[in-house]
C-alpha cells in the first residue's frame, strides 16, 4: 500500500481501513456460520486473526531507537493516545467483570464506575502535563530527578513493582482464561499462549509497538462490548440505545422486586448505603480508585508519548471519553441481565423434571454456563474440568433436597463474568457475536498486560540498569537489556499464574490502586505543586504511606495476613484511605523540618510549570548531582 | 542553568492563574465525585426517563461531567498559557 508522508500522518486512513477490515471479517464469519462452520472454528479464527494483526503491528513498529522504544518518539497525537490509554486502562476486569459486579452488588458497585473515571480529572489537572514537560521515560525517573537521586528512584521502583506486578498477574490470568475457554486448551498451557500474544505486541517495538497495537485493540474491544447490548436493547425496547433505554428496565426491575413472590426479601438492585459504615466504604473506595488512577505508572506513562504538553492535556480528555463509552454501558448490561433473570427465570417451577426441562429449554444460556460451573441452581452446577454437564436431573434433585419448588432469588446464582459473556446468547444472537465478545475480552486483557509489562520492564531497564548500574551503556546495549528484562518479567508473571494458586486475583488487583495511591500520589503531586517539598520529605512520605497501606492489608487480609476485624469497618479494598493522609502529612512535616530545596531545584520546578522550553529530563539529573 | 526565557513576574502570574483554574476544576470534581452521591437518597425521589436521579448520577451523570471537565480544563489551561506567552511554539 503506497502512502504519502509517514505513518503518523496517515493514522486516520490506516485505522479506518483496519476498522472496516475488522467489520468485514466479522460479517464473513457470520456468513460462514450460516453455511455450517462449527462454533469451535469460529472461536479459533477470532482469537488467531486478532492476535496475528496485533503481532503484525508489533513487528512493523520494531525499533532500535531509545526514545521510540520508551516513549514512542513522542509523536502520538492526542486522539490516538486517548484510544491507546483507554485500552491500556480497561482490563479484563472492566470488560468482563464490571457489569457482573453491578448485577450482583447493585448501587454500591457504582463506586467503581465513578472512581475509575473521575481519577482522570486529577491526572489532567495535577500530574500528566508536568510529567510530560519533564520529559520522563518512566515515573521513577521523575522522582529521581525531583528528589535528588537514587533513593527516591528506588523507592518509586519498589512501589511501582508491587502495584503493577499484582495487576499484571490478574491480566495474564485473564488472557489465559479466555484462551482456555475459547480454544479449549488447559489453563496452564493457555497462560503461555496468552503470554506469547502479549510479547509479540511489545518486545520488538517497546512503547511504539504497544501504542499502535493498543489503538487497534481499543477498536476491537469497544465494538465487541457495544454490539451485543445494543442489539438486546433494540429487541427489548425497540430502541438501540441501551444507555438511555435501561431507565425503563430499572423501573421494571424495581416493580418486580416489590411484587414478585420469588423475589421476596431480595436486596433491592438500587439500594443505597444503609448506614454510616456502608456510606463511608463507598466514598473511601471512590477516593482510593481515583487517586490510584492518578498514580498508576502504566497509565501516567502513556501521557509521556504526546508531542507536546498541550497535546498531553487534550489527550486526557480523549482517554476519558473513550473509557466513558464502556463504563456508562456497563450498568445497562447489568440492568438488562437483571430483568431477564427476574422476568424469565425466577418464579419458574422446579417441582418436576418436566418443569426443569422447560426452564432450561426456554433459557439456553443457563445450560451453557451451568455446564461451565458459572451458573448454579439450588447449588447444582456443572464442572467443565471433569466433564460434568449440568442436567435437569441434577437441578431437580438439588432443589428437592433443599425443599425448593419454585425458583427464588436465593436458589439462583451467577458468577460476575457471565453477564457480559452470556448476553449474546440471551439475545439469541448467532455464535459469531459470542466470538466477537471473546476477541474483545482478549483485546482488553492483552492491552493492559502490555502496558503493565512495559511499565515494569522499563523501570528495571531504564531506572535500575541505565541510571543506577551503567550510565555509560550504549544505546544498543540498553535496548537489549530492556528486551531481556521484558521477557524475564513476562515469564515470571506467567509462571506465577500457571503454578501458584493465586485465588481471587481480582481482589488483589484492586489493592494495586491503594498501594499506588498511598505510595506515589503525595510525592508526585507535592513535587509539582509545593516547591518546598524536600527529598527527605518525599522519601519518608512514600515509605510511610506505602507501609501503612501494606500494614492494614496484612492486618485485615485472611490469606496473606492476620485476617483481623477491619478498623471502623473499612474494607481492605480501600486500604489506601489510611496510607494517603499519612503520606501527605509525613511529606509535609519532614519537608518543613529539612532545609528548603536548592536554588537549582527551585529553577527546575519553575521550568516544570511552564510549558515552553525543551524537555527537562537530563537537566534534572544534573541538578540532583 | 538553561532558563525558559520567561520573566519571573510573568511566570508568577501564569502560575497564579493556573492555580486558580486548578481549584475551580477540583471543586467541580469534588461535587460530582462525592457531594452529589451523598444525597443519593433524596435524589432518587426524582425519576427522569425511568432513572432515579441518584442512581443516574453515579452511573452516568458524574461521568459525563468528568469528560466535559477534562476537555474544558485543557481548553482553559491552553488559553492561560497563550495569554501569558508561555505556550509551546
Amino acid at each position: 500500500m503506497a502512502m504519502k508522508g509517514d505513518f503518523t500522518q496517515n493514522l486516520g486512513r490506516v485505522y479506518g481501513i483496519y476498522t472496516g477490515g475488522f467489520l468485514a471479517f466479522v460479517i464473513l464469519l457470520a456468513v460462514l456460520e450460516q453455511i455450517g462452520l462449527p462454533d469451535r472454528v469460529i472461536g479459533y479464527l477470532f482469537v488467531f486473526f486478532t492476535i496475528a494483526v496485533y503481532a503484525g503491528i508489533g513487528y512493523i513498529s520494531r525499533t532500535m531507537q531509545v526514545s521510540e522504544y520508551y516513549v514512542a518518539g513522542r509523536r502520538v497525537p492526542a486522539f490516538y493516545n486517548g484510544m491507546a490509554t483507554a485500552a491500556d486502562w480497561m482490563s479484563a476486569a472492566s470488560f468482563i467483570a464490571m457489569a457482573g459486579g453491578i448485577y450482583n452488588a447493585g448501587y454500591s458497585y457504582l463506586a467503581f464506575v465513578v472512581g475509575w473515571t473521575g481519577g482522570y480529572v486529577l491526572v489532567a489537572v495535577l500530574i500528566a502535563p508536568y510529567l510530560r514537560k519533564f520529559g520522563a521515560y518512566t515515573v521513577p525517573d521523575f522522582l529521581g530527578a525531583r528528589y535528588g537521586g537514587n533513593v527516591a528512584r528506588l523507592i518509586g521502583i519498589v512501589v511501582l513493582f508491587c502495584c503493577s506486578f499484582t495487576y499484571l498477574l490478574g491480566q495474564i490470568s485473564g488472557t489465559g482464561e479466555i484462551a482456555s475457554r475459547f480454544l479449549g486448551m488447559p489453563f496452564e498451557v493457555a497462560v503461555y499462549v496468552g503470554l506469547l500474544g502479549i510479547l509479540v505486541c511489545s518486545m520488538l517495538g517497546g512503547m511504539r509497538a504497544v501504542t499502535w497495537t493498543q489503538v487497534a485493540q481499543y477498536i476491537v474491544l469497544i465494538v465487541a462490548y457495544l454490539v451485543p447490548v445494543v442489539i438486546l436493547s433494540a429487541q427489548r425496547t425497540g430502541v438501540p440505545l441501551p444507555q438511555i433505554m435501561y431507565g425503563q428496565v430499572l423501573q421494571q426491575v424495581q416493580e418486580l422486586e416489590q411484587t414478585k413472590p420469588a423475589l421476596e426479601g431480595v436486596k433491592p438492585f438500587m439500594q443505597t448505603p444503609q448506614n454510616f459504615t456502608e456510606a463511608f466504604n463507598f466514598f473511601a473506595l471512590v477516593v482510593c480508585l481515583m487517586i490510584g488512577t492518578a498514580s498508576l505508572p502504566h497509565v501516567l506513562m502513556r501521557f509521556f508519548t504526546t508531542p507536546s504538553v498541550r497535546e498531553a492535556r487534550k489527550s486526557v480528555g480523549w482517554s476519558l471519553l473513550f473509557i466513558f463509552l464502556l463504563y456508562f454501558t456497563a450498568p445497562a448490561y447489568a440492568s438488562f441481565a437483571k430483568l431477564e433473570v427476574y422476568q424469565n427465570v425466577l418464579g419458574s417451577s422446579v417441582a418436576s423434571i418436566g418443569d426443569v426441562e422447560a426452564l432450561l429449554a426456554g433459557n439456553s444460556w443457563i445450560r451453557s454456563f451451568g455446564d461451565l460451573g458459572r451458573v448454579s441452581i439450588c447449588g447444582a452446577t456443572g464442572d467443565a474440568l471433569n466433564g460434568v454437564a449440568l442436567t435437569a436431573q441434577m437441578i431437580f434433585d438439588a432443589c428437592q433436597a433443599a425443599g425448593v419448588n419454585e425458583l427464588n432469588h436465593t436458589a439462583f446464582a451467577i458468577q460476575t463474568d457471565v453477564v457480559v459473556i452470556a448476553t449474546p446468547e440471551i439475545a439469541g444472537l448467532p455464535y459469531v457475536i459470542a466470538g466477537l465478545v471473546a476477541a474483545g475480552g482478549l483485546a482488553a486483557a492483552l492491552s493492559t498486560a502490555d502496558g503493565l509489562l512495559l511499565a515494569i520492564a522499563n523501570a528495571l531497564s531504564h531506572d535500575i540498569y541505565y541510571r543506577m548500574i551503567d550510565p555509560h551503556a550504549t544505546t544498543r546495549r540498553r535496548l537489549v537489556v530492556a528486551r531481556v528484562l521484558l521477557i524475564v518479567v513476562a515469564v515470571l508473571g506467567a509462571t506465577a499464574v500457571a503454578f501458584l494458586s493465586l485465588g481471587n486475583i481480582l481482589a488483589l488487583v484492586s489493592y494495586a490502586f491503594s498501594l499506588a495511591a498511598a505510595g506515589l500520589f503525595p510525592a508526585l503531586v507535592m513535587g509539582v505543586w509545593w516547591r518546598r517539598t524536600t527529598a527527605a520529605g518525599a522519601i519518608w512520605g512514600m515509605i510511610s504511606g506505602f507501609a501503612v497501606t501494606v500494614a492494614y492489608l496484612v492486618y485485615t487480609h485472611p490469606g496473606i495476613g492476620f485476617g483481623a476485624e477491619p478498623i471502623f469497618g473499612i474494607s481492605n479494598i480501600s486500604c489506601g484511605i489510611f496510607g494517603l493522609p499519612v503520606g501527605f502529612l509525613v511529606t509535609w512535616l519532614v519537608s518543613l523540618a529539612t532545609p528548603a530545596p536548592s536554588q537549582e531545584m527551585q529553577d527546575f520546578i519553575q521550568a516544570l510549570r511552564i510549558p515552553r522550553g525543551e524537555a527537562l529530563m537530563d537537566r534534572g539529573a544534573e541538578a540532583a548531582h | 542553568m538553561a532558563d525558559t526565557g520567561v520573566a519571573p513576574e510573568v511566570a508568577r502570574r501564569h502560575w497564579e492563574k493556573t492555580k486558580a483554574l486548578m481549584w475551580v476544576i477540583l471543586l467541580i470534581w469534588f461535587i460530582f465525585s462525592f457531594v452529589i452521591h451523598f444525597f443519593v437518597g433524596a435524589l432518587n425521589e426524582i425519576v427522569v426517563f425511568g432513572f432515579p436521579l441518584g442512581w443516574y448520577f453515579a452511573a452516568q451523570g458524574s461521568l459525563i461531567v468528568f469528560v466535559i471537565l477534562c476537555f474544558w480544563f485543557a481548553h482553559r489551561q491552553n488559553r492561560i498559557d497563550e495569554e501569558c506567552g508561555v505556550a509551546e511554539d
